[in-house]
This record gives structure tokens, C-alpha cells and sequence, in this order.
């Protein structure tokens, strides 16, 4: 007998036994499995005499997964989280701007004189290169440096498995698993992160219709657009002591939205596409932790704000080239951002978009983070400022949100322009990094083309919706 | 006079057996030539990424809620002059179920065959533990039970054996509260026990199983073992192929688990 022959035999006798012994076989085992845990716990544990009349655990998870006060307790938590966000944020960006880009540019322009750079080379290194890096530096390290240590102590406590609770029920309704509600989370820092994060759902029907939605969990590239946005939309027309308050609203509103489409979404693929019943599972409630307040600092400004910087900074350089090269290399005296915007600007405004914000969105696929250093640049660049930053194709400082104001006034933008680009922001294709993610953990171009069209054309869709309801009011 | 026997005292502290941390390094992600691999298994939130962080000097991110780790994450220390590589799994409930995530933990455990497999328990939720405990315990004789959070349940008046509960599993049992180094110490010093043969376990076997199935069981895996000589966990492979697990029937026929066995030759020679 051959060694195939013979394992080919063995598996026949395995297959026969088990038709003999049929389904008794994994309960048993079962049954003997936990009765033997139960008779050593049984013998090893020991447990106080009589019950603690207070249990805090207990009372705080009674208030925080209550029906009634678990919702309202989360908006508020996120509401309170970017409220101190973008009140703590704002002097730190305006002193390293200041730093990079008002002490390091010229500077760094000072040297290029000295060593004779070339025009062009001069331009692409410090007006393209570095001041783009150096822009996501002042706009993204401050609210980061915040954001994620007090999301990393909500964590830590062990509020997130909470959230999760609550949101089970939700999801289950939509069609969906009910851990999505984890992944979705994790989505808030990371959408590639919390496409990985659903390998922690079972069902394969289920893990699809989590990361073809996780996309919907407004990532932290996108946080920063959202603060300045709504800072200048919202925040501008409230009295300025609600300034604040005004814009953390937007923010936690779009967010909610996310949320909501989310659901939507997983609730229309499980009708169509991907039909199937709601799995059943059982999530644990960990016991709350007081966090360690120091520790969380470090792995929080270690492992996310600094990852995430340098991300970002990675992909602004080249990014900034692009933009510098786009503004400057023209044909009969026209440059190709001109091109691209004029040609683009009808359907965009149709959409009550931009063609400034569409060209940004295709420089910013690899990475949201630089969307608004572009959109501002290419602002300048086709309004034809002048006396505002450095000129033509020079990403400039923003000193303070109002400096970003008047560009965006300048430009042509009305309260419409921020609301669709702060929706747009929202629903749009995942970054470059999150379709490769998808690519990598669904290991199909079928189901990687979905998660990337779906959000762009409904982004379009409710972009077009909201400008109709707008213009006809 | 008094500077001498400072001195003395030190170098007696350096190399006192009892002084087990003084000879730990922890090397971070440099995995050359290790002399042991450890794997890292237990429940989700039991604190396997914050044992793993302590032991490796790595800031493996934790987080208190299950399901943070899907990936395996490998990190290296040394202790007492050897090398150890020690791997991260993703949390398991148990390792009969199907989810990507369980998958890795079970097949490394499984396929891996590292030197001892360190399972990290919640001292307060022992009993829902103890199921993937005691699974692991018919994959490997070489573990090593780490009852992490014992500060957690001093905090709920909840007391643990561990005595009582190293003689009921066969192997060695250490209570540790990971997140203030607590225990870390001993957990080395029985994990390097176990990997050098030092200490020898004899876990415990199911045994409650009825006996037609244990006769199943044994006369198959009699078989699982004549095809293949020297397989450590044969009982645990005929009980799953018993149960018509297909990941393990393809195990089976795609000879996965020859090339497991081969390879144990030549490490083990």
C-alpha cells in the first residue's frame, strides 16, 4: 500500500466511526470539557462568603448600557472628546506653524540662495516638498496629540466594549454582526486598521459587509478637515464664545452620520447582495481598569499620533511635489491644475463642490490627511490671490482660521461649498492604503471595487441631493 | 571592610537563582538564532499583549476590550543565557471554532510546535478559562499557566489556588498581574524550566469522556500514529478528525502533518 493509499484509508475509517458515533461525539466532548473546568474552578477558586452589597462594576455598566442613558452618555463622551480637541488644538498648530513655516521657510530659502539651487529644484524641495510636510505637521500633531490619549484612555478603561453593547442591537437589525460595531470603531482611528480588525468576525458574508462599511467611520486624515471646516462654516456664525461647542456639534454630527450610513449600507448589502441572517455571538464585558495615566500617554503618542504623523508627512513629500508641479509646469501659459479645474468646475458645482476640492481629492488618494493643504493651495493658485501666502503654487501658513476664511471666501465659497466638502469628506473612496488593506484581507478585485466605488458615487449622489435641497430654498 | 561585602553581596545578588529578573533582557524584535519559541495563547482580554510587552520590552498596543490582537505579533528576550522568541496570539474562546482570528492561534499552536505555550488566564473569570486550558492542554505537553489580573480579583475578594490548580493541570501554574510586573519574574523562571526539561509536565487528560468514544478515539489514533511515528498530540488529531474537522482532514491528506513531523525530527535531533 502506498502512503496515499494509506492515509486515504485512514480517513475513510475516521469518516466511518464518526457516522457510527454521530453527533453524540462533539457533545460529549463538550459536556466533559466544561464539567472538568467547572470541577477544578470548582476546587481552585474561592469567592467571598457573602455577596458585596455594592458592586461598582455593576452599577456603572447599568448606567452606561442602559437603554435610556447608554445613547445619550456616548454623544456626549464624543462631543466632550472633540470639544476639548479642538479648544486644546488650536494655540499649539498656530505656534508650529509659525515655527515651520514662518522661521523654516525662509530659512530653508536662505540656504537654497546660498548653495545656488535652481529655480525649479528650489521650488519643488521647499515650496512643494516641505511646506506640505510641514503643514500637516502643524495641522494634524495637535489634535492628534490630544484626541488619541483621551480615546486611548477610553479604551483602556474599557468603555469601547460598551459601545459595542449598545450597538449590537443596531447592527443586528441592519443584517449585520454585531462586532462591527468594534471594527467600526477602530475605523475612527484607522480605516486600513479597522479593515484588519474584522478578522474577528466569523462569518464571511458578515466580514464583508464590515469592511466594505468600515470606510463610513470617519478616520482620523479626515478629523482635521472636519475641524477646520466647521470651524469656519459653523464656528463663524455662532458668537464666539459657542464657537466651539458650534463646531465639535458639526463634527459629532458627521461622525453620527457615518454611523447612520453605516448601517444603511450594511442593511441594503444583506438585503441584496450579501442576504443572509444575523449570526449570534457573545461579547464580553470586560471589567472597567483604572487606566494608567502615563503609560497611556506613551503608547498613545508612540504607536498613534507619531504612526499616523509619519504617515502622513510620508505621503505628504511627494504629494507636495505634485501639487507644486501641477501649479507650475503649464502648457501656452495655463497650468494643469487650471486645466484640470476648469474643465472639471461645472459638474463640481452641480454637485455644490468645487473643481478645486475635486482636484484635491485625487491628488489626497494616498492619504486624506493632505486634502486641505491642497485645497488651499489650488484656492490661491486659481482665485488668483495675491499678498496671500507665497504666491503661485506655495502652500502657505495658516496663522489662524480666519487667514483660512477669507482664502476660502476669496474663492469662491459659500456655506454650501464647506457643507458638501465636509459630506464629501465623509462619503468619498478609502485612501490608497485602506483598497490595498481590503485587496489584502478579501483577496478580491470584485469585492475591492465595491468598497471603493460604492462611498464615491454615493458621495456624489447625497452631495447632489444636498446642493438641490439648498439651492431650492 | 563594608565596601568589600556591598560588593559581594551584589555579585552573590547577580547570581542568586532567586534573583531570576537580574538575568533577564529583553531583546524587542531581534529573533536571531533563539534557542526556544514560546507562544503566548489564552482568552480575548486576559492580557496576553501586556505578558508579551513586559517580557519583550515591546509596546505591543493593548487595549481592555477582546478581539485588539487578529495578527500574531513576535517579539524576542533572553534569560539565563537563552534566547527565546515569543509569539503573540490573537484571544481564543476555544480552538474548535472557525473565525480567522482563532484559526492563527490554533494552527501555530497546532503546526508551530513552539518549545512551551504559555496560556494566560483571567483570575477572575478562571472557570470560562479553563475550557481553551484545558483544549491546549491535549494539543501540548509543554505549558506553562499564567493566572494574569490576581490584582483584579484581590480587588473582588476572589481567591486563587494556584497550587491546587498546578496539581489538577500537570503543569506549572503562576499568578501574575502583568500590568505592574508582578509575577513576571516567576513566569520566566518556569518558562525556561519547562524549555530546557528542567521541570517535566504531565498535563491532565480528559477523562470523563465516555468510554465508546475513548475506545474510538484510541483505536484511531493507533492508527494516526503508525502512519505517523512520534506525532505528540495523536489523541487530539483523531478526536478532531472524529469530529470531521475539515481543517484538519486537509491537514491530514495534504501531508502538512508529515512535514510537521519531519521538521520536529531535525530540531528535536
Amino acid at each position: 500500500m502506498s502512503d496515499n493509499e494509506r492515509i486515504t484509508s485512514l480517513l475513510e475509517s475516521a469518516k466511518r466511526t464518526r457516522q457510527e458515533l454521530g453527533e453524540e461525539l462533539h457533545d460529549s466532548l463538550m459536556e466533559s470539557l466544561y464539567g472538568e473546568a467547572a470541577r477544578i474552578a470548582d476546587i481552585v477558586v474561592s469567592r467571598p462568603e457573602r455577596k458585596q452589597r455594592f458592586d461598582l462594576d455593576r452599577m456603572v455598566d447599568r448606567f452606561v448600557t442602559s437603554k435610556w442613558t447608554g445613547f445619550p452618555l456616548m454623544f456626549v463622551l464624543l462631543a466632550l472628546v472633540f470639544w476639548i480637541t479642538i479648544i486644546g488644538a488650536n494655540i499649539p498648530s498656530e505656534y508650529i506653524s509659525k515655527f515651520l513655516i514662518d522661521g523654516g521657510r525662509p530659512f530653508l530659502k536662505h540656504l537654497s540662495a546660498i548653495v545656488h539651487l535652481p529655480g525649479w529644484l528650489d521650488g519643488v524641495l521647499i515650496d512643494g516638498a516641505y511646506l506640505s510636510a510641514a503643514w500637516v505637521i502643524a495641522v494634524m500633531l495637535p489634535p492628534m496629540a490630544i484626541f488619541f490619549p483621551m480615546f486611548t484612555l477610553l479604551e483602556d478603561f474599557g468603555y469601547l466594549p460598551r459601545v459595542a453593547f449598545n450597538m449590537d442591537a443596531l447592527f443586528r437589525k441592519a443584517g449585520a454582526h454585531g462586532k462591527q460595531a468594534l471594527t467600526m470603531t477602530m475605523g475612527f482611528g484607522c480605516n486600513a486598521a479597522g479593515v484588519v480588525a474584522t478578522r474577528i468576525i466569523d462569518s464571511p458574508r458578515e466580514r464583508l459587509i464590515a469592511i466594505i462599511t468600515n470606510n463610513f467611520a470617519l478616520c482620523n486624515g479626515r478629523w482635521p478637515t472636519q475641524i477646520l471646516i466647521a470651524s469656519i462654516f459653523l464656528g463663524s456664525v455662532v458668537p464666539a464664545q459657542f464657537a466651539g461647542m458650534a463646531t465639535a456639534a458639526g463634527v459629532v454630527f458627521i461622525a453620527l452620520l457615518g454611523v447612520a450610513l453605516s448601517l444603511i449600507i450594511s442593511w441594503g448589502l444583506s438585503r441584496s447582495v450579501l442576504k443572509g441572517e444575523a449570526s449570534a455571538f457573545s461579547l464580553e464585558l470586560p471589567p472597567y481598569r483604572p487606566p494608567r495615566i502615563l503609560q497611556t500617554l506613551y503608547t498613545s503618542l508612540i504607536d498613534r499620533t507619531l504612526f499616523v504623523l509619519w504617515r502622513a508627512i510620508v505621503f505628504a513629500l511627494p504629494a507636495g511635489i505634485v501639487i507644486w508641479l501641477v501649479a507650475n509646469v503649464t502648457i501656452s501659459g495655463t497650468s494643469l491644475a487650471e486645466y484640470f479645474i476648469h474643465a472639471t468646475n461645472p459638474f463640481a458645482v452641480f454637485l455644490g463642490l468645487n473643481g478645486v476640492i475635486l482636484l484635491a481629492y485625487v491628488i489626497a488618494i494616498p492619504a486624506n490627511e493632505i486634502v486641505i493643504p491642497t485645497v488651499l493651495m489650488l484656492t490661491v493658485l486659481t482665485s488668483g490671490l495675491h499678498g496671500v501666502g507665497s504666491g503661485t503654487g506655495v502652500l502657505f501658513a495658516m496663522d489662524n482660521t480666519a487667514a483660512v476664511a477669507n482664502i476660502l471666501h476669496a474663492g469662491g465659497w459659500t456655506p454650501l461649498t464647506g457643507l458638501c466638502l465636509m459630506l464629501f469628506s465623509l462619503i468619498h473612496n478609502p485612501c490608497s492604503t485602506t483598497i490595498y488593506t481590503i485587496y489584502k484581507e478579501t483577496g478580491s478585485t470584485k469585492w475591492t471595487t465595491l468598497a471603493t466605488l460604492l462611498p464615491l458615487i454615493l458621495g456624489f449622489v447625497v452631495c447632489f441631493a444636498v446642493a438641490l435641497i439648498w439651492r431650492a430654498f | 571592610m563594608e565596601k568589600g561585602t556591598e560588593n559581594t553581596a551584589a555579585a552573590a545578588c547577580e547570581t542568586c537563582p532567586l534573583n531570576r529578573q537580574a538575568s533577564l533582557v529583553k531583546l524587542g524584535i531581534s529573533m536571531d538564532d533563539v534557542d526556544f519559541v514560546i507562544a503566548l495563547a489564552g482568552n480575548p482580554n486576559t492580557g496576553k499583549s501586556t505578558v508579551f510587552n513586559s517580557l519583550t520590552g515591546l509596546h505591543q498596543h493593548t487595549g481592555n476590550w477582546p478581539g485588539k490582537t487578529v495578527t500574531r505579533a513576535e517579539g524576542a528576550y533572553s534569560y539565563n543565557e537563552k534566547k527565546y522568541k515569543i509569539v503573540d496570539l490573537p484571544g481564543t474562546y476555544s480552538l474548535l471554532s472557525t473565525s480567522v482570528d482563532e484559526e492563527v492561534a490554533r494552527d501555530f499552536i497546532l503546526f508551530g510546535q513552539p518549545d512551551v505555550t504559555v496560556i494566560v488566564t483571567e483570575a477572575t473569570r478562571l472557570e470560562r478559562n479553563l475550557n481553551l486550558l484545558l483544549q491546549v492542554l491535549e494539543i501540548t505537553d509543554r505549558a506553562v499557566v499564567c493566572v494574569n489580573l490576581i490584582d483584579e480579583a484581590r480587588r473582588h475578594h476572589i481567591g486563587v489556588d494556584d497550587r491546587a490548580l498546578a496539581r489538577e493541570l500537570g503543569v506549572p501554574v503562576v499568578l501574575t498581574a502583568a500590568r505592574q510586573g508582578e509575577g513576571i519574574p516567576e513566569l520566566l523562571q518556569n518558562i525556561h524550566q519547562v524549555a530546557t526539561g528542567e521541570f517535566v509536565c504531565k498535563p491532565q487528560r480528559l477523562k470523563s469522556v465516555p468510554t465508546k468514544l475513548m475506545r474510538a478515539a484510541e483505536e484511531l489514533s493507533g492508527k494516526i500514529l503508525e502512519q505517523f511515528p512520534g506525532l505528540p498530540n495523536a489523541r487530539w488529531v483523531a478526536f478532531r478528525l472524529l469530529e470531521g474537522d475539515q481543517r484538519m482532514i486537509d491537514a491530514v491528506r495534504t501531508g502538512e502533518l508529515a512535514a510537521l513531523m519531519r521538521s520536529q525530527v531535525t530540531t528535536h535531533e
